[in-house]
């Protein structure tokens, strides 16, 4: 059995490669997310009935049920059911497999938090762009947006702390995230085994990662604390 | 020519007629004051005039130019309502102006839009803000707010705040300029100095409507005076006429005339 110096710098890699994958599934879910959100929050506030009830219902499916379930459906139903393995079995089929899962589902947690800073914003602030001859679209984009913006830092922080822990459910369908990475030295890996410890270290990662974001947040509420 | 025709406004919402059968008239460089209590419809007569409400029935024209008919449904098309809506300007009670925009900023967005709407915009980019921004200097410096500029809503007083909003609509070059209540947020000193450039306004012949609750500045400075009961003209006139030699028993009674 080896010393735990020895072993260290084996599970600090095994888990760097993890906590990259992580970090990845991470970014490309904000990236999607954000503006997916922004379009089902129009859908969900539309003047069209149909489309509103369409969007409500998307809404209410994807927050009622647990990501979880979510993933194995995405990352499941087209092979077993529909006979169509368009993931494959490898690790960039599981990682667009959760993307595709984790966008929609944060996309329609978004998109409510979204909603939220929108009817916050006075209706004044419409009919002052209207009377002054703008178009709704500079109206939104110019004069609420940033209002929006503001508005929504504070529960939008919250999310984005969520998604970063949230990424680990990936896990469910294999991706090698950072928790996968972890959970290997308890069956043994690269001469480790039985080992739980790298699992605890995992937290260390998402510690500082969350610290690193509550700190962007905190500046970016103070770059906008301009005005009010 | 009369500069406005307001024919046969009428407004419903729900079941509640708001505005029944409302016709006037007003000519270049008059300033028409509409006073009546809460809730007798003079602000959805404004917010008709600017489009933010559609009017049931009725039509408006300025300069002779038809620009709503209720009958006609494409007056009610964004774009050739975004086109109609150029004649009036709209100054609200409660300022709106855009938090996240300086004094100078609020005062440019809308003319610095719309310009980047038009075809030779690319090509003159640099002259065409460069005549913006003049613009709006000019109209900050009217209002007195050379000082403030630089200045966000929230650094801003009441009464600095309205005389931005009015800036910004008088920015966009109305014909017709339309206040709704435009100190009634304001405390007295405030109120004053918003009367003021309002008034300095009509001595440079803006053509103004003036929905307001300020009896003697309203009789101070208008050509006409419009009282409205219950969505009705109740009592049309000059100042003269309508504050000092009222007809109607009910406006007697609005502007404590009447001994109860």
């Amino acid at each position: 059995m080896s010393t735990f110096l020895e072993q260290l710098p084996i599970v600090i890699n095994s888990l760097n490669i993890g906590f990259l994958q992580t970090l990845k599934l991470f970014f490309v879910t904000l990236l999607g997310a954000l503006p997916l959100g922004l379009l089902i929050c129009f859908g969900s506030m539309s003047k069209i009935k149909p489309v509103k009830r369409l969007f409500q219902l998307l809404i209410w499916i994807v927050r009622g049920t647990p990501l979880m379930i979510q993933l194995l459906i995405i990352y499941y139903f087209p092979g077993l059911v529909l006979d169509n393995p368009i993931w494959g079995g490898a690790e960039s089929g599981r990682f667009a497999a959760s993307a595709v899962a984790f966008i929609i589902n944060y996309a329609c947690y978004f998109s409510e938090i979204y909603r939220g800073g929108i009817i916050a914003i006075p209706i004044g602030q419409d009919e002052a762009g209207l009377v002054l001859g703008m178009t709704k679209s500079d109206i939104f984009f110019k004069v609420k947006l940033l209002q929006m913006i503001k508005r929504i830092l504070p529960p939008m922080s919250n999310e984005v702390l969520t998604l970063v822990k949230d990424t680990s459910l990936a896990r469910i369908i294999a991706l090698q995230e950072i928790i996968w990475a972890g959970q290997a030295f308890m069956k043994g890996s690269q001469g480790i085994s039985g080992a739980i410890w790298p699992l605890f270290f995992t937290a260390i990662y998402y510690l500082i990662c969350n610290g690193l974001l509550t700190v962007l947040f905190a500046r970016l509420e103070k770059k906008l604390s301009y005005f009010r | 020519m009369h500069i406005l025709e307001v024919e046969h406004i009428s407004k419903s919402f729900e079941k509640t007629e708001v505005l029944k059968d409302i016709c006037f008239t007003l000519e270049k460089s008059q300033v028409l004051s509409i006073i009546g209590s809460s809730g007798s419809g003079k602000t959805t007569l404004l917010r008709c005039l600017n489009f933010l409400e559609h009017a049931d029935q009725g039509t408006i024209k300025v300069n002779g130019e038809l620009i709503f008919d209720a009958t006609d449904p494409s007056y009610r098309k964004e774009a050739v309502m975004r086109r109609n809506l150029r004649h009036f300007g709209l100054v609200f009670q409660s300022f709106n102006l855009f938090p996240q925009y300086t004094a100078l900023e609020n005062v440019m967005l809308a003319p610095k839009l719309s310009a980047a709407k038009e075809k030779d915009y690319k090509s003159h980019k640099k002259e065409i803000l460069a005549s913006i921004e003049e613009d709006a200097l000019k109209y900050l410096d009217m209002m007195g707010l050379s000082d403030r500029i630089g200045n966000y809503p929230h650094q801003l007083s009441g009464g600095q705040c309205q005389r931005v909003a009015i800036a910004r609509a008088l920015a966009l070059k109305p014909d017709i300029l339309c206040f709704d209540e435009p100190t009634s947020a304001l405390d007295p000193e405030l109120t004053g100095e918003v009367l003021k450039v309002i008034k300095s306004l009509a001595e440079q012949k803006m053509t103004m409507i003036i929905v307001t609750h300020e009896m003697s500045f309203a009789k101070d400075v208008s050509d006409q005076v419009i009282f409205m009961n219950d969505g009705i003209v109740l009592e049309h006139g000059t100042p003269t006429e309508v504050f000092e030699n009222p007809k109607e028993e009910r406006t007697k009674q609005f502007l404590g005339m009447l001994n109860t």
